[in-house]
């Protein structure tokens, strides 16, 4: 320590730290320092600073519980709207079933219908035909009758009795 | 210079080079200190944050004692 | 003395810690505006442009200074908690005093032609102090005589225990010791191996790529040392609570 006083501006001889002529300026300087930064801090600063994360935490809690509301509303919303397509699925359904089931039916009754004037024509056709076939062999009778009559006539003359020929006629087309 | 002047001084600057090796002690135990910690949480991931602090302790007072040794290196250089 | 010696490269590592009047060039008495004063004030009005001016938004998204405000806060508010307990919340304002002192001081010591006020143990030794005397006296004002029992470790064997007592009593009185020293030495000695790294690099002049890159090398160490430290003398500061707070083992 003995080439402080001397030299100590120009060039540190000695470690500046053990010059103990400055120690009463750097403490006073130092705890003059301290104390203002102290108060900075818990004057202004660190109210501030906690308010604020104090605050931030709140609205962070405030969000959050937000969010959980809108989510809540979401599921119940989707649950609404699930809902209203199940049931509009199963209008539908029973809409289409009923709408089948009247179509069936009409067609049930169109096709008993149908069959009915089927069924009316052709006994009507198959009694006509057995009306035209009926009259039909009236008329091969007469006409077998008519035509036996000549041949006996002409085969043999006098013989003629229509009576007995229609008999005999009547039994062959029988027989 | 004077021959007796430049003899304590010879002596001085020896031994703050012999203090200097207090250093290299203090080295070694930092890095023993870190070195552990970090084989503790390479087995242990999860506990390793919360011994950050612990670790940095065990540092702090292996190594003021490296940091005495510099100490005496610089008082026998600068305070004769 | 030693700094004149053999060297012929003219490098003086410690004028840069060398304490000076600001107006003038007289004898320092406590009340000079010094260099000490001058970047103490820096620290202060560094610390107000954080903590104050970076949070004068109040935003709910904070902007970048108010995030790192927040993120200071947060941090050593953590750490007292974690370390001293619930009831060592109530100190937390003075670490956080202590923590952005020196955290800022050891910052604007790394620019360029600054002065680290952190460097001087007149500076660390008064706040080692301040802190154990403000612990002692927080421990005997909460327990009484029963603050003693911190250096009788019932832990251990009965024999042992004078022993213990008496390596925890000089291990107690150490604590001012290291906790300022750490950081004097820690500060100081990155400072004077950047300013010898600068005059080798000022010696060798164009072409000094290697002492350049050592003194980049060596500055990034100094930034992290920075915080590191400023952490460390907060979490020492801490532990000490704690045993006043907590002195049963």
């Amino acid at each position: 320590m003995a080439t402080e006083a001397q030299g100590a501006v120009e060039h540190a001889d000695g470690m500046p730290q053990l010059d103990f002529s400055t120690y009463p300026n750097q403490i006073f300087w130092l705890v003059v320092t301290l104390v203002v930064i102290y108060l900075v801090l818990t004057k202004i600063a660190l109210p501030r600073i906690a308010s604020v994360l104090a605050e931030r935490q709140g609205t962070i809690a405030n969000d959050l519980a937000a969010a959980e509301d809108l989510k809540q509303q979401a599921v119940e919303a989707e649950e609404a709207y699930n809902k209203a397509l199940a049931d509009a699925k199963a209008e539908a359904g029973r809409i289409v079933a009923g709408a089948r089931a009247d179509i069936q039916k009409d067609l049930d009754d169109a096709t008993a219908k149908a069959d009915a004037e089927i069924a009316a024509k052709s006994a009507e056709s198959e009694k006509r035909i057995s009306e035209i076939r009926a009259s039909a062999l009236e008329s091969i009778e007469a006409v077998a009758n008519d035509t036996a009559v000549e041949v006996v006539k002409a085969i043999m003359p006098g013989a003629e009795d229509g009576k007995a020929v229609k008999t005999a006629v009547t039994a062959r087309m029988k027989g | 210079m004077a021959v007796e002047g430049d003899l304590v001084q010879m002596g001085a600057l020896v031994g703050a080079g012999l203090a200097c090796t207090g250093m290299g002690g203090a080295a070694v135990g930092v890095g023993h200190v870190v070195g552990n910690y970090i084989a503790g949480a390479l087995r242990n991931p999860s506990a390793a944050a919360s011994q950050t602090a612990t670790m940095f302790i065990g540092i702090a007072f292996s190594e003021a004692l490296g940091i005495f040794s510099f100490l005496v290196a610089l008082l026998l250089m600068y305070a004769q | 003395m030693a700094t004149e010696g053999g060297s012929g490269f003219n490098i003086h590592p410690m004028d840069q810690f060398v304490v000076k009047p600001l107006f003038g060039d007289g004898p320092i008495a406590w009340y000079t505006p010094t260099n000490v004063t001058l970047w103490l004030a820096i620290a202060i009005l560094a610390v107000i442009a954080l903590l104050v001016l970076g949070t004068r938004g109040r935003a709910i998204v904070p902007s970048r200074t108010q995030s790192i405000a927040e993120l200071a806060y947060g941090f050593v508010y953590q750490m007292v908690e974690d370390v001293a307990g619930k009831d060592g919340v109530k100190y937390f304002p003075y670490i956080m005093t202590l923590f952005m002192f020196i955290v800022f001081a050891n910052f604007l010591g790394l620019l360029p032609m600054s002065f680290t006020t952190t460097s001087h143990l007149a500076v660390t030794g008064t706040m080692a102090i301040a802190v154990f005397v403000s612990v002692t006296v927080i421990g005997f004002v909460k327990h009484g005589v029963s603050f003693l029992s911190l250096f009788w470790i019932t832990a251990a064997p009965l024999a042992l225990r004078p022993i213990l007592a008496l390596i925890e009593v000089i291990s107690y009185f150490v604590r001012p010791v290291s906790h300022s020293i750490r950081l004097m030495g820690n500060m100081m000695a990155g400072h004077a191996v950047m300013k010898v790294f600068a005059g080798f690099a000022g010696a060798l002049g164009i072409g000094a790529v290697a002492p350049i890159v050592a003194i980049s090398a060596v500055y990034a160490l100094e930034i992290l040392v920075s915080f590191i430290q400023a952490y460390v003398f907060a979490i020492l500061t801490c532990v000490y609570l704690k045993d006043a707070l907590h002195p049963h083992h």
